[in-house]
């Protein structure tokens, strides 16, 4: 259906309603009769022995209702939170994980790191009382450098040389012969610096609990309220799986760290029980900043090797990846299977090893965040290229085209596991090089520099694998859970549609880009499908919202129950219509059987499906709902090019994005507004983490950036108006046809505008993010 | 205890709260009005921001005492989904939300920022004025289009 | 926060009287670090004494040669004065459009945070500010790092500034916080040209150094190379004292380069 609302439509968004009017209902806006509130008592320390915890005084203050520590959950036999992916060593052993307490009972390991809860009437009560908790700590040296990690003091009994794991992917020797072969290597250190998310909406949990049928309902801000449910349920013991109801009504933004399952909402929706009354936290912005699971902090040295001709031969990564404290949910795999897997890039590179040491340090966890390992492969290849290029002084755009997967090789087997299904990289270059205007550059650059100023061009030409996963494949290299994603669509007696997702939109606009493929293919009025998610008691299961993966993945689930509907409607027009089921079509909402007027409205086969007045009940069931489980064949390979160009201020040190241009290739797009809005959002990160944001620590293990006073975010006057289009190859293994688009900006970008500083310094490394006193020291060389 | 006398979105309280109670605890929690939202402890991120007697504010950085005697407009107080005001049709119209979670405070500061203008505000201009809000979803630009899609029609009417 | 008692008084001598028999009082006035103070509960008051309910202490009036701000008129007011440009820019760039309907002169200056923006106005014009008790020169109210001349209870009531034959303000500002990682007050006034720095140091400073160059040479280039000891300099993350030292001279040129 080509329609104003039908696939490939702008179409304004159905959502945004409830969130413009002040009307929608996130986690911390919610409250239930009775409740009271919950404040977490945090480590000061970033790494301590706890001697002894005394909570006499707080549980006597005002308005106090309880207080727990760690020994209290562990009596009630609350277990670990788990990270759901194992990933094993070169030398074949499993990863080590130590133990990750909700609340901890015998070491903090973090400054953040909760040792009691206080629940009180009030939440000044509560905080009162938080005060009045007496802990003895034995304060340790804490480890806060990633570099040095292996070399430091053991934190975690279990794990020798603080070392997660040693993970490699790859053919060491063939490697080992292209350098040997090369007549040109490229090498870099890189540090990725470490991101603190900041949703806007801070994490909250509101819990219940009713003692007469023991049912357990969880409120919480997550992007996967299914996967919380199975583990708080399966690991954590909270509660039987179907005695755990978890909700995530609208949820404020996401980015990744709201995929895992975090002490504090354990804590809550278990003491809802002991205390017997609903129980809500929501955390200020300093626990946020202390306590979200943060993202990237690798450090990298990365050779390219290349021939005479400029022939990318071979590459060979070597990367410590900061883990935290403990293992996060899904930690493990962001700096292995979302990391290594990339290091292809868009090349032709015939020959990768990548090494990569997990370790732990006395900081807070680090997990999934805004492209989850995607970014830190891409800012290695792309920095390596751009600086290969102006070691070898050919024009970056003509290196890059010489080395691309060409449209005739797919799909494609890289070195690195991955199989690319198809794109066409040359298509989005050559794109995103017009829009850029790129051959008028150097005239650009002369009239900056007749003004005083550096002017620099870059380029990121990314890749990423989203749609995750295939579950076969995320099973056999170590994942927990099979990452399909569940649809049920449900036709109403009238003919409306409820459908039912396993995903859940925090942001992306599910409610709308759902119901424009049900309505396209159903061809019924986009406003007579309702989409419903983030509940775990209306949809079957799912594995949430994440890795891009929403559209391709839970898309493509209720692409496939669509048809299931539009299948079994067609046996029952065939019966309405005396005719068989082969004999009718369907086509823009009509069912009609060849060589005849009659034909039937899709309403009117709904209204018969819950009417059977005479159906051969035998061979036909009333009703006209359908479910499917979609499992992906294969990763999406969404890639493209990203070229911004900056001016630096030499007095200063100051970058200003003079120009930022994203062409990208995402496959089918069904709502090209909320497409643009998403590459919008991922490039404002990518300039974020390029020039302005850093979580630091300093030696004691204190978090020095936290608060906005401290850590930078993008504002609305850092950045400018981008130009984004894209070029369409649609992925040859779903329904749709999608790839995914949500993480895009945030991979391909930082790595264009750290090109392009360095290209306006003429300099090869440059350290991230790029500070003006970063950059005015690159310049006066001190 | 204090006694406050307020207005809001056009309708008058009488209420008597704790001392120490911000003016967007008294919104949330007293009036359940919880579209102005909480994100941060430093009155940075904005999106706290109603309206205290014509000038945006931020809610989580004024005592409810302060705002004694006060009128206060909130996100609900604009306009509903069936009659929008012209700033939240324009957020709506070029997709310049995508959580939300924001929204309301960008919209309200939008708004002071166009009333407060006499001149059309540019787009670098709204940018600046939108320093104290803080979107981590959309990249800013939409919000700009609609401020000065909304400013177009504000002006002329 | 902590509990505490809220009172809004109608006159100076009210609040004072207030404050003198309440245990630990503050004063409230915009409360733009105040209550973000209290909220973290890094200072824990008996009672908050708002002063909103006096008269006469909001609004600009012009005098004679000179502006007089009350102390509790807000950044945003200050922002819209026609008489001297520099301090609307400067007012205007304080915070944010938010904070700036919120925050007040007299608020800024007697909490004096080293990386204000109001503290270079005061100085580099050589400001005078009115108390309940008495009038102080800018060059002795500010003594050092959240530190003034001001007694215990004793409350600013405006501020006055002498019109400058001309006069600038530059700012780098702190990519997070927005407020100056070193802003420079430069003025040309009836006593000299008059130099004022702030966020570099502990407090806000004259560089006279600076001021006896400009005086022989009003030019940006005139700045180059006169050195800047910045041994005494904040560092943090955001600049190192190296940087603040080399960001002094930097605004001041383009603080010098904007009024010629």
């Amino acid at each position: 259906m080509t329609s104003k609302t039908g696939i490939g439509a702008s179409v304004v968004r159905k959502e945004d309603a409830r969130f413009i009017t002040g009307t929608g209902g996130y986690t911390d806006d919610l409250s239930l009769p009775g409740q009271v509130y919950c404040v977490f008592v945090r480590s000061p320390h970033a790494r301590a022995v706890i001697k002894s915890v005394d909570t006499t005084d707080a549980e006597s203050a005002e308005g106090v209702i309880a207080v727990f520590t760690g020994e209290d959950l562990r009596s009630d036999g609350i277990g670990d939170l788990p990270c759901g992916w194992m990933v094993k060593s070169k030398d074949g052993s499993d990863m080590l994980a130590p133990s990750h307490p909700a609340i901890a009972t015998t070491n903090v390991n973090y400054v953040g790191d909760i040792y009691a809860m206080v629940i009180a009437k009030t939440i000044e009560e509560a905080k009162n009382a938080a005060e009045l908790v007496e802990a003895d700590f034995d304060i340790l040296t804490p480890v806060v450098d990633v570099a040095t990690a292996t070399t430091a003091d053991q934190i975690h009994e279990n794990v020798p040389h603080n070392q997660c794991y040693d993970w490699e992917l790859g053919d060491s020797a063939a490697t080992e012969a292209a350098f040997a072969n090369a007549t040109h290597v490229t090498s870099l250190d890189i540090v990725n610096n470490r991101l603190i998310p900041n949703a806007i909406e801070p994490r909250a949990a509101l819990g219940n609990h009713d003692p007469a049928s023991g049912l357990y309902t969880l409120y919480t801000t997550s992007q996967n309220p299914h996967l919380e449910r199975l583990i708080l349920a399966a690991f954590v013991n909270v509660a039987p799986e179907a005695k755990l109801h978890v909700i995530s009504p609208d949820v404020g933004g996401g980015f990744g760290s709201k995929i895992f399952v975090y002490a504090e909402e354990t804590a809550v929706i278990w003491a809802t029980a002991k205390v017997g009354r609903p129980i809500k936290w929501r955390a200020e912005r300093i626990e946020s900043f202390q306590a979200d699971a943060h993202g990237r902090d690798h450090v990298t040295h990365a050779e390219l090797a290349l021939s005479r001709e400029g022939d990318f031969l071979g590459l060979r990564v070597k990367t410590i990846a900061n883990m935290g404290a403990y293992l996060s949910t899904f930690a493990s795999s962001v700096p292995t299977y979302l990391y290594g897997t990339l290091l292809s890039g868009q090349y032709r590179t015939p020959a990768i090893h990548v090494e990569v040491k997990s370790v732990f340090t006395n900081t807070a966890p680090v997990d999934a965040y805004r492209g989850a390992g995607r970014p830190e492969a891409t800012y290695v290849v792309e920095r390596l290229v751009e600086t290969a290029a102006r070691e070898l002084g050919v024009d970056p755009a003509d290196l890059r085209r010489k080395n691309f997967i060409q449209p005739s090789d797919f799909p494609y087997a890289t070195p690195v596991a991955l199989t690319y299904d198809t794109g066409d990289y040359e298509a989005s270059l050559e794109r995103a090089l017009s829009l850029a205007k790129y051959s008028e550059f150097a005239k650009r650059r002369n009239e900056s520099e007749a003004n005083g100023r550096k002017r620099g061009i870059g380029f990121s030409c990314y890749i990423e694998a989203c749609g995750l996963a295939p579950s076969q494949v995320a099973l056999s290299l170590g994942a927990g859970v099979g990452l399909f994603e569940s649809a049920e669509v449900r036709v109403d007696v009238t003919g409306s549609v409820t459908v039912m997702t396993g995903t859940h939109s925090h942001g992306q606009g599910h409610e709308t880009t759902f119901a424009q493929v049900v309505s396209d293919k159903l061809g019924i009025p986009f406003e007579n499908v309702t989409v419903v998610h983030g509940d775990t008691s209306k949809s079957d299961y799912g594995l949430g919202t994440y890795g891009s993966r929403s559209l391709a993945v839970g898309g493509s689930a209720i692409a496939t129950a669509t048809d299931k509907v539009i299948a079994k409607a067609k046996k029952i027009a065939a019966h309405m219509l005396n005719s068989t089921e082969e004999q009718v079509s369907f086509d823009d909402g009509i069912f009609k059987i060849p060589d005849s007027n009659e034909s039937l409205s899709f309403g009117e086969v709904a209204f018969s499906a819950y009417v059977p007045g005479n159906f051969p009940i035998e061979e036909l069931e009333p009703g006209l709902s359908e479910k499917a489980f979609y499992d992906p064949a294969n990763f999406t390979y969404p890639a493209g090019t990203h070229i911004c160009e900056v001016e630096v201020d030499p007095g200063t040190g100051t970058t200003k994005i003079e120009s930022f241009v994203a062409v990208d290739d995402f496959g089918t797009v069904i709502n090209p507004m909320i497409v643009e809005g998403q590459v919008h959002g991922g490039i404002t990160q990518g300039i974020g983490q390029a020039l302005l944001e850093h979580g630091v620590y300093d030696d004691d293990g204190q978090l020095l950036t936290g608060s906005y006073m401290d850590y930078a975010m993008p504002r609305a006057d850092d950045v400018p108006d981008f130009i984004v289009d894209t070029t369409v190859t649609p992925c040859t293994h779903n329904p749709l046809g999608a790839k995914g688009c949500g993480e895009a900006g945030a991979i391909g970008a930082t790595a264009a505008v750290m090109n392009a500083i360095t290209n306006a310094l003429d300099v090869n490394e440059l350290a991230m993010p790029a500070t003006a006193e970063t950059v005015w020291r690159a310049l006066t060389g001190e | 205890m204090v006694d406050i006398t307020i207005t809001v979105n056009g309708v008058d309280h009488s209420l008597s709260v704790p001392d120490n109670t911000l003016l967007s605890d008294l919104l949330r929690e007293n009036l359940r009005l919880t579209g102005t939202h909480i994100g941060c402890d430093t009155s940075q991120c904005g999106s706290c921001t109603v309206e205290l007697n014509g000038r945006a504010v931020k809610s989580c950085t004024l005592l409810a005492a302060q705002a004694n005697n006060g009128s206060v407009t909130t996100i609900e107080g604009l306009g509903t989904p069936v009659d929008l005001h012209p700033m939240q049709a324009a957020f709506r119209d070029n997709h310049a939300l995508q959580c939300g979670f924001c929204t309301p405070g960008m919209i309200m500061t939008a708004i002071e920022m166009i009333n407060d203008s006499t001149e059309p505000l540019t787009a670098d201009q709204i940018r600046e004025g939108l320093e104290g809000n803080f979107c981590r979803c959309t990249g800013y630009q939409n919000i700009v289009k609609a401020v000065l899609a909304a400013q177009t029609q504000l002006r002329s009417a | 926060m902590y509990s505490f008692n809220y009172h809004c008084v109608s006159s100076t001598e009210e609040a004072s009287a207030l404050f003198d028999s309440c245990e630990s009082a503050v004063y409230l006035s915009g409360g733009m670090t105040l209550i973000p103070t209290l909220k973290q509960r890094l200072d824990y008051p008996t009672d908050v004494i708002d002063l909103r309910g006096i008269d006469d202490l909001e609004g600009i009036v012009a005098e004679i040669g000179s502006i007089r701000v009350g102390s509790r008129t807000c950044h945003a007011d200050v922002a819209c004065n026609q008489h001297i440009h520099a301090l609307a820019d400067l007012a205007g760039g304080i915070g944010d459009l938010q904070v700036r309907n919120c925050g007040t002169i007299g608020g800024s200056i007697a909490n004096n945070d080293p990386a204000a923006d109001y503290p270079a106005a005061l100085l580099g014009l050589g400001a005078t500010v009115h108390t309940n008790n008495r009038d102080i020169g800018a060059d002795d109210f500010f003594v050092d790092l959240f530190e003034t001349a001001l007694e215990m209870g004793e409350i600013v009531t405006a501020v006055s500034f002498p019109q400058p034959q001309r006069a600038a303000y530059v700012k780098f500002p702190n990519p997070a916080s927005r407020y100056a990682v070193v802003g420079v007050f430069v003025a040309d006034t009836s006593a000299g040209i008059r130099v004022a720095v702030t966020g570099a140091g502990s407090c806000v400073f004259r560089a006279t150094a600076i001021e006896d160059v400009l005086q022989r040479d009003f030019r940006p280039a005139a700045v180059e190379g006169v050195s800047v000891d910045h041994s005494n300099f904040n560092s943090d993350i955001h600049a190192s004292q190296e940087f603040r030292g080399h960001l002094v001279t930097e605004m001041t040129k383009r603080a010098v380069a904007k009024i010629a």
